[in-house]
């Protein structure tokens, strides 16, 4: 069974965090901090594979990670899981995933559920994935499209507070609003 | 109001949505933790406020918070909150937050159970998607209890996207309520043929995940399974199937034979990596796949990728743990892995080495890895090797050691090893083998005195875990074996140096005690030589030396050496006055010290009347020296303490026992003899003295420069070896020369096998000691709490009523079977756990048919299995016997069928039996000696079919099923306890009433609604007039008056259940009401609108939910005399008591407490928490029920019900 799935960036700071054992939030932080010390250690042409330790919460764990930069199924599963938020965030980067937490938990809800295999099939994700926005989109209606119009006019203060990294994504976005 | 909405979403304006948070934190990076808690104060805001939306929208931000760690659990009434509201948008925040941050800890979550089951139960796929994504990974045992029944119909739901995630959570709900595997079960297995490859997939995750803890209960899906693996695509169906059968085949042999082909063929597929891997475990046990498959492994292993390396490694050791021999040829490559610069392929490598030494190979791979551990960067990996080395060569009881010189040499090198956290390791095993193998003491003395004269390790003595923890075993085995001593003096001398009095206390503390005996040891020589002198002069040393240790700040130590110079300065005294000492010196340490099994403490029964929970004093005040103790791998120090020396008739009793022991030991056939290692041929001869000991010949320097050395030995024993070769060719040249043309049984063997090799020593391993009548036994070493212990169940029993699940309120059944359906595992009526004493009772009757059923199962899988592997891939079981070698049991089971067919089968059995002979012509056989067979399946099936003594297998060989005792009674025909509410030509309503425990005075009437028009009925809806005492309950904000809408619409011919919750005043009387249904019906003409009224009568019993109770907690009940009493008589009664039993049982939710004869006590509660007792008795044709309840009204009305019930018998 998988216990958790974590991404986080080469700094170690964590992108989605999904246990699927309950844990405080210190172990988890714990475990993140843990993972991150071990997998940042280990060089460029090593296997992805990590066995039983503390630092992970004890000797039948085992750590399969793959720097986004592959047991071969979640090694699998961890590059179906890429694939699909490629696919629903089109080309996918850190920014994404930073900004849309909670869409990259809906993403992984349909793939794995309480710890196991839901779904490997990367196009039967996408699907759902797609109608449940829309589903979203129906709901939010006039008045919430209003809404967030109105809230992102309130953009001109904001450019000054972010930096290079985010700009590009702001750029692309800002066309849209004249 | 629309001024509140406008208000709200201006509101939300300034809110920060999730987006924002980010960029703030992100912008914050000086001040993080400042600039959340000030966000954290903002979502308190807009958690107050009414409006969901921003509700929703605070979740949302705490769930991106809690990924940072910060503890949102104030939060879960709010996550409740949003995870009701009604759009999608929410809900699926809610549930999110919900499954990152609640547990079985969390007190709000069971607000959640009724919100989830309308989840469920939602037309919107999407609602019940996110439903059961959230539940799992928050369910928890009460959860799992009250939605089982709700999942359950979930798994036959028409999408397959509900459909999957349904039978995936199954899991969950197994894990926390072990008792609904058995009546979901049936559905599970369904699934595993589920039309939707992703529903597939998850039935067989979920059972591959249970039948991995408890496989042997899944033997019966092996066909099934047979038939996926054939004909699945699906790599990840594979590798789980595969995985599977890897449990199964050790139990089924004859499984293995039939998975030769189609895994061969697996494996031959190219680029099929993981499924090769997985294959590793299930492989069968046929050697030509086996080395097939070890060699596609090697090509793994050799690749370049370390992935690739990792996992081939990783399936090696799985076909170790079967086949140890195709992997050893693979040693070098193994050994090769070790030099690899990534640790963990370093370790899988390690892994393997484990299982691969043999006596023959040890000390070259434990040479290996010595080198390795010389080489090793970091302490981590380091130590790792230097555990795997003490277990290489300790493993089943230093079965693989054959000179046990070159182990201790092994030891103290390993000593030699800089800030290893291993030193207590060393240590014990340093004290094992000086305990156990007699022979070896004199060289471990010699070796562990020269490390007591080392410097080089008190010097890293600072480190309190570190390498100085040898020093505890060194001085303790040169204490106790000083008679070994060459030069006791100079060990004395060692022992006693100021250096010492760094060490942790708890080494010092044995250093203490021990200079004791080698002090004792050396009085004893310096006497015998009658030298006076000498004697005073070791007495002036320890007098000068141990004030040291009187001065130690740890207590131990302290007191040991206070004691112990006193006792030096009155022998002293002694001395000076010219008397002898050394012998009552030598007497405080004689006896023989034997080691003690870990368990044998365990074991040693606790003698009758002592509480070993009872405080003999109040407990004080911590104690601090506590954490000075040395750890409990010291235990046989520990436990010697309170023994200490036994005396010398103890030591006689002590071998008589042993004697009994090993005699009952080995007239045991449970017990299992520690280890087949050929030392242990020693242990009989009774004492050290008999044993023929090699002289070693020391005059090799054990020293070389340069050399360490245990490589020594490594030479050493190369050449003893073969000196025995050669010493055993001569033997044999000289046989052979005698024996001329005789067998030779070793003629022309190559290499010497294993067992060839004699050990060096004559070593002789101790066993260890334990209790009389104790059994060294597993079974202590299994966990109370694994979880999955709890899911060993068989699942091929069929179900008792008791079993069946909990069903409480809104089930939206999406099947069109009709409930009246009794025998559907989908349960209508119990509840609550099932009751061991009542089960057996009610499962009586039954007896015949399950045995028979099960034997039936077995025979299915028999008959599969023993069908020869077709070339095809192998069809589902069939019913008729095609080939040979059909089981026996598969001609019980089929004998329901024609009566050729099973003559056949035993025909085809008996040449099973007799195919050695001959297996060339089988068939025309069968044919010739049909006659003759014949007779042989009579006199078979008695011989076979009847184990002595069984009666019931004689009732069996009938033809017909006989039941059990009780030959004349008809089986109860199937019964409903849904009542007809109202019909017309419309619709037709069926209702059944349950009370429900979780809830207080509420009921659930579930009312059935079936189509019976060619019209298509929707927008039912359901309106009751309540009354005082009864009320429906309405979603929030309805009116009294408005109708509650029934969740789906009917087309034509198809019926579905509705439920709906009443909650009650009082319950001690029964109550009707005046209800309506309204509905439109469309069809091609037009619609048109309809109404149906209906009167809704709640029984008495309807209030009564079954709960099982113990005869004792029952007696007490009827003791208390709280009850009050009633009774009633039915006269004209011809139904059998079992099935009036079952009557009663049924319709007034009861359940047996105790019958004898035609005698029975019964028990039931209502959902106030009425207790109600009856007894029921049984005349010749009357039936008289007495009854004790709570309340008198109550059970007034119960048994009036009852009597209407039982008229009717």
């Amino acid at each position: 069974m998988i216990k958790a799935i974590l991404i986080f960036n080469n700094h170690g700071k964590p992108r989605l965090s999904k246990f699927y054992q309950p844990n405080s939030e210190d172990t988890q932080q714990q475990i993140i901090r843990g993972t991150f010390y071990l997998v940042s250690k280990r060089d460029e042409n090593v296997c992805n594979f990590l066995e039983g330790r503390l630092l992970i919460g004890g000797s039948n764990n085992k750590l399969i990670y793959k720097h986004y930069a592959i047991e071969l199924d979640i090694l699998d599963l961890i590059h179906v899981f890429v694939e699909t938020l490629d696919k629903c965030f089109k080309n996918v980067c850190e920014l994404d995933l930073i900004f849309h937490v909670d869409k990259v938990h809906n993403i992984l809800a349909e793939m794995v559920m309480g710890g196991m295999l839901l779904e490997t099939n990367m196009n039967e994700i996408v699907t759902q994935i797609d109608t449940e926005n829309k589903l979203e989109k129906s709901e939010a209606g006039l008045a919430e499209a209003l809404l967030s119009a109105v809230k992102n006019t309130n953009l001109p203060e904001i450019p000054r507070n972010i930096n290079i990294g985010d700009i590009s994504i702001k750029l692309t976005n800002l066309p849209s609003f004249k | 109001m629309a001024l509140k909405m406008v208000k709200g979403s201006i509101d939300r304006m300034f809110d920060k949505n999730l987006q924002d948070l980010v960029r703030g934190i992100r912008n914050h990076k000086e001040d993080e933790a400042k600039y959340i808690s000030q966000c954290i104060d903002e979502i308190k805001q807009e958690l107050k406020q009414d409006n969901i939306a921003v509700k929703a929208n605070a979740v949302c931000k705490l769930t991106y918070l809690q990924m940072l760690g910060y503890d949102i659990s104030w939060a879960a009434f709010n996550i409740i909150e949003v995870m009701s509201a009604s759009k999608f948008t929410f809900k699926r925040i809610g549930y999110l937050a919900a499954s990152q941050s609640f547990h079985e800890g969390t007190d709000v979550i069971m607000l959640t159970t009724n919100q989830i089951r309308k989840d469920l139960s939602s037309p919107s796929q999407y609602d019940t998607g996110v439903a059961l994504t959230g539940l799992s990974c928050f369910v928890t045992p009460d959860l799992a209890r009250d939605l089982a029944n709700d999942i359950m119909t979930l798994m036959s739901h028409t999408k397959p996207y509900i459909r999957k995630k349904a039978v995936l959570i199954m899991y969950k709900v197994f894990l926390k309520y072990p008792e609904s595997l058995r009546p979901a079960f049936p559905r599970l297995k369904e699934k595993l043929e589920d039309p939707d490859p992703g529903v597939q997939s998850a039935a067989v995750n979920v059972i591959c995940e249970l039948a991995r803890r408890n496989p042997k209960n899944y033997l019966s899906l092996a066909p099934l399974f047979f038939k996926l693996m054939t004909s699945s695509t699906n790599n990840w169906v594979l590798i789980k199937i595969i995985k599977l059968f890897g449990a199964l085949t050790p139990l089924e042999p004859r499984l293995g034979k039939k998975l030769i082909e189609p895994l061969t063929n697996l494996i031959h597929r190219p680029g099929v990596f993981a499924v090769l891997i997985s294959l590793s475990s299930g492989m069968p046990n046929h050697s030509a796949s086996i080395q097939l498959c070890v060699q596609k492994l090697r090509i793994l292993i050799e690749d370049s990728d370390q992935n690739l390396k990792y996992l081939g490694l990783l399936a090696m050791s799985k076909i170790l743990k079967t086949h140890p021999k195709s992997v050893q040829s693979h040693k070098d490559l193994i050994l090769q892995c070790l030099d690899d610069k990534d640790e963990s392929i370093r370790l899988r490598a390690l892994d393997l080495l484990y299982g691969m030494v043999s006596k023959k190979n040890l000390m070259e791979i434990v040479k290996k890895l010595m080198t390795h551990v010389d080489k090793a960067e970091g302490t981590t990996y380091r130590d790792e090797l230097l555990t795997k080395i003490i277990d290489i060569c300790s493993q089943s009881n230093y079965q693989y050691i054959t000179n046990f010189e070159w182990y201790i040499s092994i030891l103290v090198e390993l000593t030699r090893l800089e800030g290893t956290r291993h030193g207590h390791l060393i240590a014990a095993q340093m004290l094992d083998v000086a305990i156990r193998v007699k022979a070896i003491r004199k060289f471990a003395v010699s070796q562990m005195s020269s490390l007591l004269d080392s410097a080089h390790l008190l010097a890293s003595s600072t480190q309190r875990n570190g390498i100085c923890e040898v020093l505890y075993a060194a001085a303790w085995i040169c204490g106790e074996f000083s008679e070994h001593l060459q030069e006791p003096h100079h060990t004395l001398e060692a022992m006693l140096r100021p250096k010492v009095t760094t060490l942790p206390g708890h080494i010092q503390a044995v250093y203490v005690q021990n200079v004791v005996k080698l002090y004792a040891s050396i009085l004893q020589q310096k006497e015998q030589a009658g030298e006076a002198e000498g004697a005073q002069a070791v007495t002036q040393l320890m007098v000068d030396r141990l004030p040291q240790f009187v001065q130690s700040a740890d207590l131990e130590v302290q007191e040991r050496a206070s004691c112990i110079l006193q006792l030096v300065k009155h022998i002293q005294k002694l001395q000076a006055k010219d008397v002898p000492v050394a012998e009552e010196v030598s007497a405080l340490f004689a006896g023989e010290l034997n080691p003690v099994a870990p368990k044998a403490q365990k074991k040693v029964p606790v003698p009758e009347g002592l509480d070993l929970d009872a405080w003999i004093n109040e407990p004080l005040s911590d104690s601090e020296s506590e954490d000075e103790r040395p750890r409990a791998v010291f235990h046989e120090e520990e436990q010697r303490r309170p023994k200490h020396r036994p005396s010398e008739a103890d030591e006689e009793e002590l071998a008589r026992r042993r004697e009994a022991r090993k005699q009952e030991q080995a007239n045991n056939p449970f017990y299992i003899k520690s280890s087949p290692s050929p030392q242990k041929r020693y242990q009989d001869t009774p004492g050290v003295e008999h044993i023929p000991v090699v002289q070693i010949d020391l005059s090799v320097p054990l020293k070389v420069p340069g050399l360490p050395m245990s490589d020594q030995y490594v030479k050493l024993e190369e050449e003893r070896r073969h000196q025995q070769k050669l010493e055993k060719d001569k033997r044999r040249k000289k046989r052979k020369e005698k024996e001329k043309k005789g067998k030779r049984r070793h003629g022309s063997l190559p290499t010497e096998s294993d067992e060839d090799i004699a050990p060096a020593q004559q070593v002789d391993i101790v066993t260890e000691e334990m209790p009389e009548n104790a059994l060294p036994s597993d079974e202590d070493d299994k966990d109370p709490n694994d979880p999955y212990r709890a899911l060993d169940i068989d699942l091929d029993k069929p179900l008792a009523d008791s079993e069946k699940l909990p069903i409480q309120k809104h089930r939206n059944a999406e099947t069109s079977k009709s409930p009246e359906k009794e025998d559907v595992p989908v349960a209508e009526k119990k509840s609550k756990k099932p009751k061991k004493k009542e089960k057996k009772h009610k499962e009586k009757g039954r007896d015949k048919e399950k045995k028979k059923e099960k034997e039936k199962k077995a025979a299915d899988l028999d008959f599969w299995l023993s069908t020869t592997p077709p070339p095809a891939p192998a069809p589902a079981p069939a019913p008729v016997p095609s080939t040979e070698e059909v089981g026996v049991n598969a001609v019980t089971a089929s004998k329901d069928e024609c009566e050729d067919t099973k003559t056949e089968a035993q025909g085809e059995e008996d040449d099973a039996e007799g195919q050695e002979q001959d297996k060339k012509s089988p068939k025309p056989r069968k044919k010739k000696h049909k006659k003759e067979k014949e007779e042989r399946t009579k006199g078979k099936k008695k011989s076979k079919k009847q184990p002595p003594g069984s009666e019931e297998a004689a009732g069996e060989a009938a033809q017909e099923p006989v039941q059990n005792g009780a030959p004349e009674e008809e089986p109860l025909p199937p019964e409903s306890s849904y009542s007809l509410l109202a019909e017309n030509s419309y619709i037709k309503m069926t209702c059944d009433v349950r009370g429900s425990l979780q809830e207080d005075s509420q009921v659930t009437v579930a009312i059935v609604l079936e189509n019976r028009s060619s019209s298509v009925l929707k927008g039912m809806e359901l309106s009751v007039l309540d009354s005082l005492n009864a009320r429906m309950a309405r979603p929030q904000g309805s009116s009294v008056h408005d109708g509650v809408p029934v969740p789906f619409q009917l087309p034509p011919g198809v019926s579905n259940e509705a439920q709906f919750v009443f909650t009650i005043q009082s319950i001690v009387m029964a109550q009707k009401l005046k209800g309506t249904l309204s509905f439109i019906a469309k069809n091609d003409e037009g619609a048109t609108q309809e109404k149906l009224d209906f009167r809704l009568h709640f029984s008495c019993s309807s209030y009564l939910i079954t709960t099982p109770c113990y005869s004792d907690a029952f007696a007490k009940l009827l003791e208390s005399g709280d009850l009050s009493m009633s009774s009633v008589k039915v006269d004209g009664i011809r139904m059998s008591f079992q099935n009036l039993l079952a009557k009663i049982c049924f319709h007034h939710h009861f359940s047996v407490v105790e019958r004898v004869d035609s005698c029975a006590s019964m028990y039931s509660r209502s959902i106030q928490g009425h207790h109600v007792c009856l007894l029921v008795k049984k005349g010749e044709n009357s039936v008289s029920v007495d009854g004790k309840c709570s309340d008198s009204t109550l059970l007034s009305n119960l048994l009036e019900e009852m009597k209407a019930t039982l008229a009717k018998c």
